[in-house]
């Protein structure tokens, strides 16, 4: 268990998605101007990672590693269709994101219309295909997939949350023009990650 | 009527300078990296040496041009309410080709680049133009814009990879460049150049520079 606990803190701090792999950068980017819509797509993201990366696990372990397919037909037991993971693994996070979509929009309109065009758009958030990717290459069980995933949907939110709030005030300084707006951000984004490295000290 | 259209079609050269502002403009005024804010995620992880800044920019100019072509000879034929998943398909089917190609002839920088090769799929470059270019214009001018904006990204992959390298391991292509009296002298590697932050610093200001030199580019806001 405490394995697991583990997993979630690296993917968390350690190992955050923005700040060691740069994963989800343009969302974090376009949609850190506001701090509300920055929260609200945080917890979006915080869902489909859990979503999607224990769904991704099932489909990989059951239909796609070497002798997945064991449980069909011993006939099977030397098909690997481990090439097909990345169609696949987009096609569970398309379909995934479409469902979390229906289901905000019918329980809970307002955060829809908060995030708009912002809720289809974690389809292509490299941040979710990455943590299936991860999951994958780094042979998680079941369980410990669960964790990464919870993890890494936080340790993402915290670093939307973090950088908008720092964005917002950010925004009454007096910056050289040519620096101003993305420029910025991505030396704030780097001293927020030079701090997030006081991090990587903690042996879990 | 047809005649004169036949006509006009064919005065426009394949290479004329509408044509070659779709392929050049992407390099300079609209970048995909340092204007458009699209495809961050993979440009910033594989710049810590210049050869897998190389491998990964030749990828996604191919990966950009095909889907680019693939989309824009279906744009007519594609459904409006499930274009995105179409374009996700072209997309990691071309990725996969990509990976397996890659895993085939260079398995060492396939390895360094990990995960990086999949996440082409949700480089949002590639949904962008595509997005933006493909689904309204002619095969062939989707085909430049694909391979521009490939360049474009490729560009400022190799300067941040380029300094990158120089600065933290004071190599170029894994052959040593700053002499050995310098280090007698004292001069010490840049650590800091080889994590993770320092790609971030180095494109915010490669940003920098960039809009100080094109002025018009400056945010207003």
């Amino acid at each position: 268990m405490l394995e697991m606990f583990n997993i979630a803190i690296k993917a968390i701090f350690i190992e955050n998605m923005v700040f060691a792999f740069f994963l989800g950068m343009c969302s974090y980017l376009a949609i850190s101007k506001n701090f509300n819509a920055a929260f609200g797509l945080g917890l979006a993201v915080i869902v489909v990672e859990l979503v999607t990366i224990p769904l991704n696990w099932f489909l990989k372990t059951y239909f796609l590693e070497p002798g997945a397919l064991a449980w069909l037909h011993q006939s099977f037991a030397s098909v690997d269709l481990s090439f097909l993971s990345f169609l696949v693994f987009i096609a569970t996070i398309a379909s995934s994101v479409q469902l979390v979509e229906m289901v905000v929009e019918r329980f809970f309109p307002a955060l829809y219309t908060a995030l708009g065009i912002f809720l289809p758009l974690i389809t292509v958030n490299c941040a979710i295909l990455g943590g299936s990717l991860f999951m994958d290459e780094r042979d998680y069980t079941f369980g410990e997939s669960v964790f990464f995933a919870l993890g890494v949907g936080i340790g993402w939110f915290i670093a939307i949350v973090l950088f908008a709030a720092i964005r917002q005030k950010v925004r009454y300084s007096n910056v050289v023009k040519p620096l101003r707006g993305l420029g910025l951000a991505f030396i704030i984004t780097a001293l927020l990650g030079i701090a997030f490295m006081g991090f990587a000290g903690i042996k879990l | 009527m047809s005649k004169t259209a036949v006509k006009q079609q064919k005065k426009e050269g394949l290479f004329s300078r509408k044509n070659l502002r779709y392929l050049l403009d992407p390099i300079n005024d609209i970048n995909p990296i340092t204007v458009q804010v699209l495809g961050i995620c993979s440009a910033l992880a594989v710049t810590v040496k210049l050869e897998p800044a190389v491998v990964m920019s030749i990828a996604v100019i191919a990966v950009t041009a095909f889907s680019n072509l693939t989309i824009s000879l279906l744009r007519n034929t594609i459904p409006h309410r499930i274009r995105m998943i179409v374009q996700l398909v072209v997309i990691s089917s071309l990725v996969i080709l990509v990976d397996q190609i890659l895993k085939a002839f260079a398995y060492d920088v396939s390895k360094q680049l990990s995960v990086f090769v999949g996440l082409i799929i949700t480089n949002c470059i590639i949904m962008g133009r595509l997005e933006a270019f493909a689904m309204g214009n002619k095969p062939w001018p989707s085909l430049l814009d694909g391979i521009g904006n490939g360049l474009g990204y490729g560009a400022v992959l190799i300067l941040v990879a380029f300094f990158r390298e120089l600065l933290g391991s004071g190599t170029i292509f894994d052959i040593p460049v700053i002499p050995q009296a310098f280090y007698e002298l004292g001069y010490v590697n840049n650590g800091l150049m080889l994590l993770p932050p320092a790609a971030l610093i180095t494109v915010g200001v490669l940003i920098w520079l960039h809009r100080w030199l094109n002025p018009k580019l400056i945010d207003v806001s």
